[in-house]
C-alpha cells in the first residue's frame, strides 16, 4: 500500500494510471508488486535457511517436502534460467574464482552445504568452516590476495542466503578476523595462513562452548516449580533446559506446537526424553495459558543491533502477551548470532519465505502470508542470555560497536 | 519510536509551568509572613528586608511557585520531614533539652541553645546564633541544619545582603541551572560578607551556603523582590573586590555563562567587541541565555571593520555572518569556522619572546569569543574547537612555525574532510537502506543530511513520498523543498501544526540534529521534539540523522538551561503581513514577554534509531560512541 489515506488517494489514482498499462492485473490485485508473485510461485523466495532447519529437525511436510525438493532441484540444476538472483550470484562467484583461480574447481557454496548437513552444526560455523576450505584451497601468495578471495567467497555466501541472519554475521565475524590478522605482524604469510584455518576450526568448537556458558549462566533464573514458555526449536534452549533437568530443578515446560513447520512437536519430543513435565499448546492458545507462565524463553535466529530479536514467527506476539502480563522474557543466543541489522519494523527485514501446508487446498486468488520469522523489539524483552554474559537489550549494541569498530 | 525506557517521567509538569506565570501582586509575599501561627517561627526579620528592597529590584513578576503554605506551614513540614537530628534540634530550640542521641548537634549548637533559653524561647534560635563566637559555630555538622533554621542563622549572623541570596536560591529550586546559580550567589555573598564582616560571619554564611545546597526542597519562601534584590546587592558587592581577580584570566566568556548574573555579563560587555544591547523583556525562565536586540550591532560592527586589530578579518567576516544569519546550520557553520581559522593560522606569525602554542591558543580563543558574541557556539562548533586546540597543544615542539602552521592546516582540512563530508556521506549510504519503495517520508525544517538523504535515495530510483513540515519563523523548510522539487521529488508542505493530521500517513521521519547528548537526548531546531513525540504516537519509526562529531558527553534532560534564544521580533511580527498587526506597539510592554527559542531537546524515548558515521545505532549506545571517538580521534 503505498498511501493509507483519503489525502493521497489522488496520487495514487495517478501513480496507477501511470502503472496500469504494463501490468492490467496489478490494478486489480491489492498486493504491493513485490508480494504479488511470490505466494503463487512457491518455487521462488523459499527461505534456504528454513529449509535446512527443517531437515535437521526431522520436521515433515508434504508440501514442504516437494518445494524443498524442486528449490533445491533449482539451485543444483538449472543455474541462472530463471534469472533468480542466487543463480546469478552463484554463477558470479563460482565463474570469478574459476577464472583467476586457474582451474581450481572449488565453491564456497558447496563447501558450506556440505558442512551444513551436519545437524549438530550451527549456520555461521557452517559457513566458518567453508571460508576455511577457501583459505585452504586458495593459491594467494599475499594476504590482500587471500584477503580478496575471502571477501569475494563470503559475499557470494551471504547473497546466496540472504534470509539467514547468523550466515551473514558468521561470514563479517570471520572477515573481521581475517582483516585483523593481518594487520599483525607474523614471521611468514603461511604461518598466517595456517593460523586462520586453526581459528576457523576453532570455531565449531567456540559455538558449542557457548551453548554450554549460556547454559550456566541461565541456571540462576529458573526456580524449582516454575513454568517455563518456550516456542519454537533452539538448540541453545534445548542445552538451557536440559542442563537445568541436570541440576534436579523442577519445572514445567509450555511449547507452543511451532506452525508451520511443527517445530514445538520435536521439540517436546526431545524434553520428553529427559522427563521434563511438557504439554503443547496450539499457538494460538498462548495468551489463555500465559497466567501459568513464570518465564518465556526463546531462542533467536539472530540478535539485532537495537538489542531486539530476529525469531520464528509468532515469537513477538508471545513476547507482546508476556509483555502485556508482566511476565519475564528471556533469549537465549549465542554471540555469533548478533548481526549488524537494525530494523524498524516487521517489514524491515529481507523476508524469509516459507510454505505453509494448510491440508486444504487454498484458492489461488488467497494470499498466503509466508513469512517465517518476526522481529520483536527489544522493549518487549528482559535480558538476553549469552556466552558474553547475561545482557539486557541495550547492551547489545554497545558489544557490536566494539566488535565492529 | 523506542519506549525501552518506558517509565521515564517527562519533567513535572510544575516546572513547565513556572516560566510563564501570572505575576503575583507584590504585597502577598510581603503579607503573608505575618500570618505565623507557630511559636518556633520567629517574627521573622525577612518582611522588614523585603521592604527595604523592594524599590532595588525591578518590578518584574517572580519566576517562582507562588507559596501555597505561608511560611509556617512550610517550616513545620520541612522541619517534621527532616531527619531525626534536625527534628531534634528544632524541638531542642524549643524545649531546651537535647535528646542524647544528637550530642554532636546540639553540641555543637549549644551556645546558641543557651541564647534561645535564656531569652525569649519563641524566638527563632537562629537569629541569636549572630552573638555565638565563631569558632564554635565552625564546628556545626551543616548537613544536620534543618533549612529554615540555616537560613535564619545565615541571615542573623551575616545580616542583610546574607539572608536574600539564601531566599533567592529558593526562588528557581525546581531547575538545578537555578540551583547551580544560587549557590554560585549565595558564595560570593558569603565572600562578600566575609570582606565587610569579618571571619566570622563568613563562616557562618558559607554554612548557610552549604546547608542551604543540601536542602534543595526547600520551602519557597522569597518574593521576587528579594531575589532580584539580593541580584542586585551581591554584584553590586562583589563588583569591586572581584573584578581583578577575574581579569587574570582573561579569557572567552565561557560558552554557557548565566547571564542573568548580572557581574559577569558586565564584565563580557567590557571585553566584547560585538555591541549587543540587551532586550528588555525577557521570559524569567530563559534569563540565563543572552538575549539581544537585533539588527542593532550590524551597522556599527561593519563601520569598526578596520579598526579591529586583533581579529583577523575572515574571522570577522564569519562572525558577521553568524550574526546577520547569512550561515546557519551545524555543518556550514562549523566548515565557515574552521576555513576562516586556517586563513587566520595561514596569516599567523609568533610574536617575539612568546611561543607558537601558546600564543596561537590565546589567538584562537579571542576568535571564538568573538564568534560567541556573534552568535552562541553549537555543541557541534565547541567540539571542533576542541580538536583545533588539542591539535595545537600537541604540536612537537622542534616544529618550525612554517611546518606548525602547515601541519595544523592540513588538520583542519582533515577535520572537514572526514568528519563532516566523509560522514555525511557515510550515514545517507545506511540511511537510504531504511527508505523502501512506497514510503512516506516526513521531514522537519532543513537539515543538509536529509536533504541529501532524500536525494540520494531519489537517485537511485526509490519511489517516495516527501513531507517537509515547516515552521514559522525561519521557514527554512521552504528551501528544502525548493531544492527538492526542483529535483522531481513528489512533496507535500505543511507547518508543524498540521503534524498531527499528516502523520498517520507518514512511514519513516527523518529527523537532522544540531547536536546528540549522551543520555541520548537530541539536541535539534526547536520543534523536532514535537515532531518525534507525535511521530511516537502514531507509531512511525524517528530516524535522527547527526554525524558523530557532532555528539557530546554531556546529559540534558530539558530545553531550558542550554539553550539559544533567538529574536522576539521574528515572531511577533509577520512579515509582508501588515494587516496582520496586533502586537504593534506592545512589544515594549512589561507585562508581554516574548520567547523565541531555537533550539529544544527530544528525549531519547523518541528516537527509534540514531545514524551516524558508525553506523545505526540505538540511542543508548551514544556513549559508546562518544568514548570512542574521543579516544580514536579527537584527542589522538
Amino acid at each position: 500500500m503505498w498511501w493509507r489515506s483519503a489525502s493521497f488517494i489522488l496520487d495514487r489514482q495517478q501513480h496507477q494510471n501511470r502503472t496500469v498499462a504494463p501490468s492490467p492485473e496489478s490494478f486489480l490485485l491489492s498486493s504491493p508488486p513485490p508480494m504479488a508473485d511470490s505466494p503463487l510461485n512457491p518455487k521462488s523466495n523459499i527461505s534456504a535457511y528454513y529449509q535446512t532447519r527443517a531437515a535437521h529437525h526431522a520436521v515433515v511436510t508434504t508440501d514442504w517436502l516437494a518445494q524443498a525438493q524442486a528449490a533445491v532441484g533449482r539451485h543444483s540444476d538449472d543455474d541462472g534460467s530463471l534469472g533468480g538472483d542466487k543463480g546469478a550470484a552463484r554463477i558470479g562467484g563460482g565463474g570469478g574464482g574459476e577464472e583467476e583461480g586457474s582451474g581450481k574447481a572449488f565453491s564456497v557454496i558447496d563447501e558450506f552445504n556440505s558442512w551444513r548437513k551436519q545437524p549438530a552444526l550451527a549456520e555461521a560455523v557452517a559457513a566458518i568452516r567453508a571460508l576455511a576450505a577457501v583459505i585452504r584451497t586458495s593459491g594467494a601468495a599475499t594476504m590482500m590476495e587471500l584477503e580478496i578471495e575471502l571477501k569475494k567467497a563470503s559475499d557470494s555466501l551471504k547473497s546466496w542466503d540472504t534470509t539467514s541472519i547468523s550466515l551473514t554475521a558468521g561470514c563479517d565475524l570471520f572477515m573481521l578476523y581475517v582483516t585483523r590478522t593481518s594487520a599483525l605482524e607474523y614471521e611468514d604469510f603461511n604461518s598466517a595462513k595456517s593460523r586462520l584455518i586453526e581459528r576457523a576450526e576453532k570455531f565449531g568448537e567456540i559455538s558449542c562452548k557457548a551453548r554450554r556458558i549460556i547454559a550456566m549462566l541461565s541456571q540462576d533464573f529458573f526456580f524449582d516449580g516454575c513454568t517455563i514458555l518456550v516456542h519454537g526449536f533452539s538448540r541453545v534452549v534445548l542445552e538451557v533446559l536440559k542442563t537445568a533437568a541436570e541440576n534436579k530443578k523442577h519445572f514445567r515446560v509450555l511449547c507452543t506446537e511451532g506452525r508451520p513447520d511443527r517445530t514445538g512437536l520435536r521439540f517436546s519430543n526431545e524434553l520428553a526424553k529427559l522427563d521434563v513435565p511438557v504439554k503443547l499448546l496450539i499457538d494460538s492458545a498462548v495468551a489463555y495459558t500465559m497466567d501459568e507462565v513464570d518465564v518465556v524463553l526463546f531462542g533467536a535466529d539472530g540478535v539485532v543491533e537495537s538489542g531486539g530479536i530476529i525469531n520464528m514467527m509468532g515469537t513477538f506476539q508471545i513476547a507482546l502477551v508476556a509483555h502485556s502480563m508482566n511476565k519475564p522474557v528471556y533469549v537465549a543466543a549465542e554471540s555469533y548470532k548478533f548481526a549488524r541489522h537494525y530494523p524498524l519494523d516487521q517489514k524491515d527485514m529481507s523476508p524469509a519465505r516459507r510454505p505453509i501446508d494448510f491440508g486444504v487446498p487454498i484458492p489461488s486468488k488467497v494470499e498466503v502470508e509466508t513469512s517465517a520469522r518476526d522481529y520483536t523489539p527489544p522493549q518487549y524483552l528482559t535480558l538476553l542470555f549469552t556466552d558474553l554474559g547475561v545482557l539486557t537489550p541495550s547492551v547489545i549494541s554497545d558489544e557490536l560497536i566494539q566488535l565492529y569498530l | 519510536m523506542d519506549p525501552r525506557r518506558t517509565a521515564r517521567t517527562v519533567s513535572d509538569p510544575k516546572v513547565r509551568q513556572v516560566g510563564f506565570f501570572t505575576p503575583a501582586p507584590p504585597e502577598r509575599s510581603v503579607s503573608d509572613p505575618p500570618r505565623f501561627q507557630d511559636p518556633i517561627q520567629p517574627p521573622s526579620p525577612s518582611p522588614t528586608q523585603v521592604n527595604d528592597h523592594s524599590p532595588s529590584g525591578n518590578s518584574l513578576s517572580p519566576v517562582m511557585i507562588p507559596p501555597a503554605h505561608h511560611h509556617s506551614d512550610n517550616f513545620l513540614r520541612t522541619a517534621l520531614q527532616a531527619t531525626s537530628p534536625t527534628k531534634a534540634f528544632s524541638y531542642s530550640a524549643k524545649t531546651v533539652t537535647i535528646p542524647p542521641e544528637n550530642e554532636d548537634v546540639a553540641s555543637s549548637f549549644s551556645p546558641g541553645r543557651k541564647v534561645v533559653s535564656a531569652k525569649s524561647p519563641s524566638s527563632f534560635p537562629g537569629v541569636k546564633a549572630s552573638s555565638v563566637p565563631a569558632s564554635e559555630l565552625t564546628t556545626v555538622s551543616v548537613v544536620n541544619l534543618p533549612p529554615g533554621i540555616s537560613e535564619k542563622a545565615g541571615g542573623a549572623s551575616v545580616e542583610v545582603q546574607n539572608d536574600r541570596p539564601v531566599s533567592a536560591k529558593t526562588l528557581k529550586e525546581k531547575t538545578s541551572k537555578a540551583e547551580r546559580r544560587a549557590l554560585q550567589e549565595a558564595q560570593r555573598a558569603a565572600k562578600a560578607a566575609a570582606k565587610a564582616e569579618g571571619t566570622k560571619a563568613s563562616s557562618a554564611a558559607s554554612k548557610v551556603v552549604t546547608s542551604a545546597n543540601t536542602k534543595p526542597s526547600k520551602a519557597a519562601k522569597s518574593s521576587s523582590q528579594k531575589n532580584d534584590g539580593s541580584q542586585v546587592a551581591a554584584s553590586e558587592k562583589k563588583g569591586g573586590d572581584r573584578a581583578p581577580e577575574k581579569d587574570r584570566k582573561k579569557d572567552a566568556p565561557h560558552p554557557r555563562m548565566q547571564y542573568d548574573d548580572k557581574s559577569r555579563v558586565e564584565k563580557a560587555k567590557k571585553r566584547a567587541v560585538v555591541k549587543q544591547t540587551e532586550a528588555r523583556n525577557r521570559v524569567e525562565l530563559f534569563r540565563h541565555l543572552p538575549q539581544y536586540e537585533h539588527g542593532t550591532q550590524l551597522p556599527d560592527l561593519e563601520t569598526k571593520f578596520f579598526e579591529l586589530d586583533p581579529m583577523h578579518p575572515a574571522v570577522y567576516k564569519v562572525g558577521l555572518q553568524y550574526l546577520s544569519g547569512d550561515i546557519r546550520g551545524g555543518n556550514a557553520r562549523c566548515i565557515a569556522m574552521f576555513q576562516a581559522f586556517k586563513e587566520a593560522i595561514k596569516d599567523y606569525s609568533t610574536p617575539p619572546e612568546k611561543t607558537l602554542i601558546r600564543d596561537l591558543t590565546a589567538r584562537i580563543s579571542s576568535y571564538v569569543s568573538f564568534l560567541i558574541e556573534c552568535r552562541p557556539l553549537s555543541i557541534s562548533m565547541g567540539n571542533a574547537i576542541k580538536f583545533l586546540k588539542n591539535r595545537i597543544a600537541k604540536l612537537p615542539l622542534a616544529l618550525s612555525e612554517s611546518e606548525a602552521k602547515s601541519t595544523l592546516m592540513l588538520d583542519i582540512d582533515r577535520f572537514i574532510n572526514e568528519k563532516i563530508i566523509l560522514s555525511e556521506k557515510v550515514i545517507v549510504k545506511h540511511a537510504v537502506t531504511k527508505i523502501r519503495d512506497g514510503d512516506v517520508l516526513l521531514t522537519y525544517g532543513a537539515s543538509s543530511v536529509v536533504e541529501m538523504i532524500l536525494l540520494h535515495a531519489h537517485e537511485l530510483g526509490k519511489h517516495f513520498h516527501v513531507v517537509v513540515v515547516d515552521s514559522r519563523p525561519k521557514l527554512e523548510g521552504q528551501l528544502l523543498l525548493r531544492r527538492l522539487v526542483r529535483k522531481g521529488l513528489s512533496c507535500t508542505y505543511t507547518h508543524v501544526n498540521a503534524v498531527s493530521c499528516i502523520m498517520q500517513d507518514v512511514t519513516r521521519v527523518f529527523l537532522g540534529a544540531s547536536s546528540v547528548l549522551s543520555n541520548g537526548t537530541v539536541y535539534s531546531r526547536v520543534g523536532t521534539a514535537c515532531v518525534a513525540m507525535v511521530a511516537h504516537a502514531f507509531h512511525v519509526p524517528v530516524l535522527v540523522c547527526c554525524e558523530a562529531y557532532k555528539f557530546h558527553e554531556r546529559v540534558q534532560l530539558d530545553s531550558i538551561c542550554f539553550n539559544e534564544l533567538g529574536n522576539p521580533d521574528a515572531i511577533s511580527k509577520v512579515q509582508g503581513r501588515k494587516e496582520i498587526n496586533y502586537l504593534d506597539g506592545l512589544v515594549n510592554q512589561e507585562n508581554l514577554q516574548l520567547l523565541n527559542l531555537i533550539y529544544d531537546a527530544t528525549p531519547s524515548d523518541y528516537v527509534s534509531m540514531i545514524i551516524t558515521d558508525y553506523g545505526m545505532i540505538p540511542p543508548t549506545s551514544v556513549p559508546v560512541i562518544v568514548r570512542e571517538y574521543r579516544r580514536d580521534h579527537l584527542w589522538s
